[in-house]
């Protein structure tokens, strides 16, 4: 069950846990959003949870034999899901701003440019 | 493009929205996300765990009202509404999942592993539990009764792990070194 991950110690995030918690930088925001918004209180965790085992449920059934599960994957769409949901977002608008980025100069990494 | 950057994209679009939305203010997600790394993890079941080794009034109420017995530690990181300790002993070895996605008792041992999280994981471990304890290298005889707890929004599994022989005598601090996540989680056997 061991992991590697291809980051030289020094690299490596604490591993207090035994394994990186995220793989990937976007992996620890998202959970840090749908964390940070419940402290807040804008749903509670339970709701999130059911947010998330459908869209685990959806992932299940469309890729049964395909592929690595991608849970992080998962907590995107719950998270959007219930955004919308709340009237946090209109439905098209993680789309929109989706197109923005991709859009944008090539080593443009400035986030909030509005 | 990968999926990858896919994913990184549409997480970067959600939190622009949210921040310029003053949903979110500028910090509140790295802090989250520092709690999670540096101070919500293991270690924290393992005092627990450590405690009850050696205070045995203490480990009658934690099996008793798991809830109860933790507020004085003061853990943060939530997901213990409902803590049940379900304790190893030599006729009977605990192992805690979460078939529907992913919960887990943060307050006490962090986010969960990867494969804690797999589908494989998540269906197999009910269906075949002694096959998987042997693919995590425990091997049970047969004369041990194996129970698996499935963890639900309302309840939250902690294994109080057996104490390795030999490490009587030794203090909490020490004893709490001992305890690995995997046995509180009920796939590992501690030697």
């Amino acid at each position: 069950m061991t992991e590697t991950f291809g980051l030289s110690p020094a690299l490596a995030p604490p591993m207090a846990n035994g394994e990186l918690l995220f793989e990937a930088p976007w992996q620890a925001r998202v959970f840090g959003m749908a964390r940070a918004l419940s402290e807040q209180g804008l749903y509670t965790w339970d709701e999130f949870r059911e947010a998330l085992i459908a869209a685990i449920a959806r992932w299940e059934s469309s890729h049964r034999d395909t592929g690595e599960y991608a849970y992080y994957d998962c907590f995107v769409e719950a998270l959007e899901t219930l955004l919308v949901r709340r009237g946090a977002l209109e439905s098209d608008a993680v789309s929109v701003r989706h197109g923005e980025i991709e859009a944008r100069p090539h080593g443009h990494d400035h986030h909030h440019e509005h | 493009m990968s999926d990858e950057s896919h994913q990184s994209i549409r997480t970067e679009a959600i939190e622009s929205l949210l921040m310029e939305r003053g949903l979110l203010k500028d910090g509140v997600v790295d802090s989250v996300i520092e709690r999670f790394n540096e101070r919500v993890g293991p270690m924290n079941g393992a005092r627990v765990v450590a405690r009850a080794w050696t205070d045995g009034e203490f480990k009658r109420a934690l099996l008793n009202d798991g809830t109860a017995a933790i507020e004085p530690f003061k853990l943060e990181g939530g997901q213990v509404e409902k803590l049940v300790v379900v304790e190893n002993t030599p006729a009977v070895h605990n192992v805690v999942v979460c078939t529907l996605c992913s919960c887990y008792p943060w307050a006490l041992l962090g986010l969960p592993p990867k494969w804690y999280k797999s589908p494989e994981y998540r269906s197999r471990v009910v269906r075949e539990p002694r096959k998987v304890l042997g693919d995590f290298g425990v091997t049970l005889d047969d004369d041990v009764t194996v129970k698996v707890w499935d963890s639900s929004a309302e309840i939250r599994y902690l294994v109080l792990p057996e104490q390795p022989a030999g490490s009587k005598g030794l203090d909490e601090e020490a004893l709490a070194g001992l305890v690995t996540r995997d046995s509180m989680i009920g796939v590992a056997r501690l030697t």
